[in-house]
């Protein structure tokens, strides 16, 4: 904001709670906004709304019961909570996945991925003031739900993953339907694309708003699309690869400036990513190699006590990179369990990029960095 | 007139068919159950599933259930997620801004009783310990067709109403919100 637009219409500064119930602040997120006429002049992000406790949760429950909680820290991509939290406790426990059930973890990973972003597409539209997307994109995520239902019985929350594996193989026919999602998915991203991407009130909506430099996502600790929108290349998949994603065959989508539009359409474009991953984990699963209903490692007790010692793994979430940090004092629960969410680190640079901005601006610059409020309170 | 003399109990209608009565009671409680517009109000996983409700495969619309943005126009609030004791406030603030009647379905087991976090230092253990709820819907997270049934549970309450009792389905929500104990 230039000096020369702040006098020419002269304003009272007032003082706004934009949330804790807002249908834009997708959950219960406050922001507590400073502003001078149309324009924010400061911005405070409240977070705390959705506190649970669910670290110090961790130290009351057995390795087993744990992975329960970590469904309900980013609720819209469980299996990448699940995951992390499972490589973590496998890496502090010595135990190791076979081949299967990494090829299946990916392969589901990948489809959360799909799911999440397909919320995120719809939310996005509908804070634009676009409604329309949001059916679209609910119609599809029903479909991959489905898959999920076949294979563990949850809609949105999973627990399908195990320490050691994951809890099932797939069941007769889910390959075949899977693949029939994929055929019907992918064309379907043209269609978002005429839908929301080429609308020009959002593409005026979005373009040259809330733009992250490079140097100051990487400085604010972003990750995930929210960082790869401004160009930096990073991601766990390709510079940590974690499973079978160093056999994957995939590209990481990237944007130029780190506007709103940018970090939307780099999520458009991971879904194709993903698309494609899930096809590749379908072609492997399908083979006679990967020794079916081989999923869960041998000999991995449902209650057991990793030596003392700590380990720490990530994941490239939907939302950015998500690592746990266990710490085993060789007991049966952990002596402590710490989330890096990328929505907790990914939501405080709200307070540098909102000022300056337009107040209808705040819900574009929030949408566009997706966060999901469990994941940031915890 | 038709559809509205298939809903309405105890009706009557003259001969000739040209005059029709009922009691206020069920002329009322009719409006009121077709169209429950909910407050748009997520607090945690809940709310995906209560998004999708609304969304492309369920058509929560075709119940008459169309979510509202503001509390002042909404007459349902489904409490879709864990309340944080840092929440319990602004959920009490919302709930008095909603209008009589007003009617609370607890949707999971966070809004229940508190759910997997029952032992979190943090978390209400169920909403009613701050607000009179109406209908309990179990689940974690329950899926959108119970939601359903549980929004079909408060409508045959809400059928059940007169309007000589004040215009809750409950005493309670005739004397506000409890106090936080």
């Amino acid at each position: 904001m230039t000096k020369e637009t702040s006098t020419a219409i002269k304003a009272d500064q007032m003082f706004i709670n934009f949330g804790p119930q807002h249908p834009s602040t997708h959950g219960v997120l406050r922001i507590a906004l400073t502003v001078e006429g149309e324009v924010v002049i400061k911005a405070r992000p409240d977070v705390g709304y959705l506190h649970r406790g669910m670290e110090k949760l961790f130290e009351a429950r057995n390795y087993s019961q744990a992975l329960v909680l970590t469904d309900r820290l980013d609720y819209t991509s469980a299996m990448h909570n699940n995951l992390a939290y499972c490589l973590a406790v496998e890496k502090l426990a010595g135990i190791e996945a076979p081949l299967r059930a990494q090829y299946i973890r990916v392969l589901v990973s990948e489809l959360n991925r799909i799911a999440s972003h397909l919320v995120f597409f719809g939310t996005f539209g509908v804070d634009m003031g676009a409604f329309t997307p949001f059916l679209y994109a609910f119609r599809e995520r029903e479909m991959a739900l489905d898959l999920f239902e076949m294979l563990c019985g949850g809609r949105l929350l999973y627990s399908y993953m195990r320490v050691g594996g994951v809890s099932a193989d797939l069941p007769p026919g889910w390959i075949e339907k899977c693949r029939e999602f994929i055929t019907f998915f992918k064309p379907r991203l043209k269609d978002y694309d005429t839908l929301l991407t080429s609308n020009p009130i959002f593409r005026s909506r979005t373009e040259g708003v809330g733009v992250i430099g490079a140097e100051r996502a990487v400085s604010w600790g972003l990750s995930g699309p929210s960082l790869r929108g401004s160009g930096v290349n990073f991601d766990v998949r390709k510079n940590d690869p974690y499973c079978v994603y160093d056999k994957m065959n995939f590209t990481v989508p990237l944007g130029k400036t780190g506007c709103c539009f940018d970090r939307y359409y780099c999520r458009m474009l991971e879904m194709g990513q993903s698309a494609e991953m899930v096809l590749q984990c379908l072609d492997a699963l399908s083979g006679a190699e990967l020794n079916p209903g081989e999923v869960m490692a041998k000999g991995v007790p449902k209650m057991f006590k990793p030596a003392a010692g700590q380990a720490y793994a990530h994941v490239e979430a939907s939302r950015g990179d998500l690592g746990f940090f266990a710490v085993s004092d060789g007991g049966l629960n952990p002596y402590r369990m710490h989330v890096r969410g990328p929505s907790f680190i990914n939501v405080a640079i709200l307070q540098e990029i909102l000022a300056g901005c337009k107040i209808a601006d705040v819900v574009a610059v929030l949408g566009s960095l997706d966060i999901v409020l469990g994941e940031v309170d915890r | 007139m038709g559809i509205v003399l298939d809903n309405l109990s105890k009706i009557e209608t003259l001969p000739g068919g040209e005059i029709a009565l009922a009691t206020s009671d069920s002329l009322i409680n009719w409006a009121r159950t077709s169209s429950l517009w909910p407050l748009t109000f997520g607090l945690a996983c809940c709310a995906i599933e209560m998004m999708a409700a609304y969304a492309a495969r369920f058509d929560f619309e075709r119940m008459g259930v169309f979510p509202r943005p503001t509390p002042r126009q909404a007459d349902v609030m489904f409490v879709a997620g864990t309340v944080a004791k840092k929440m319990a406030e602004p959920i009490i603030r919302i709930y008095k801004q909603m209008p009589e009647p007003k009617f609370v379905i607890a949707m999971g087991g966070c809004a229940n009783c508190g759910g997997p976090f029952y032992d979190s230092y943090s978390v209400v253990k169920g909403v009613d310990k701050i607000i009179p709820v109406d209908v309990y819907l179990p689940g974690c997270p329950p899926r959108p067709e119970a939601l359903m049934y549980a929004v079909i549970k408060l409508q045959e309450k809400i059928r059940k109403m007169k309007v000589k009792n004040g215009s809750g389905a409950t005493p309670l929500q005739a004397t506000g919100s409890r106090k936080l104990s």
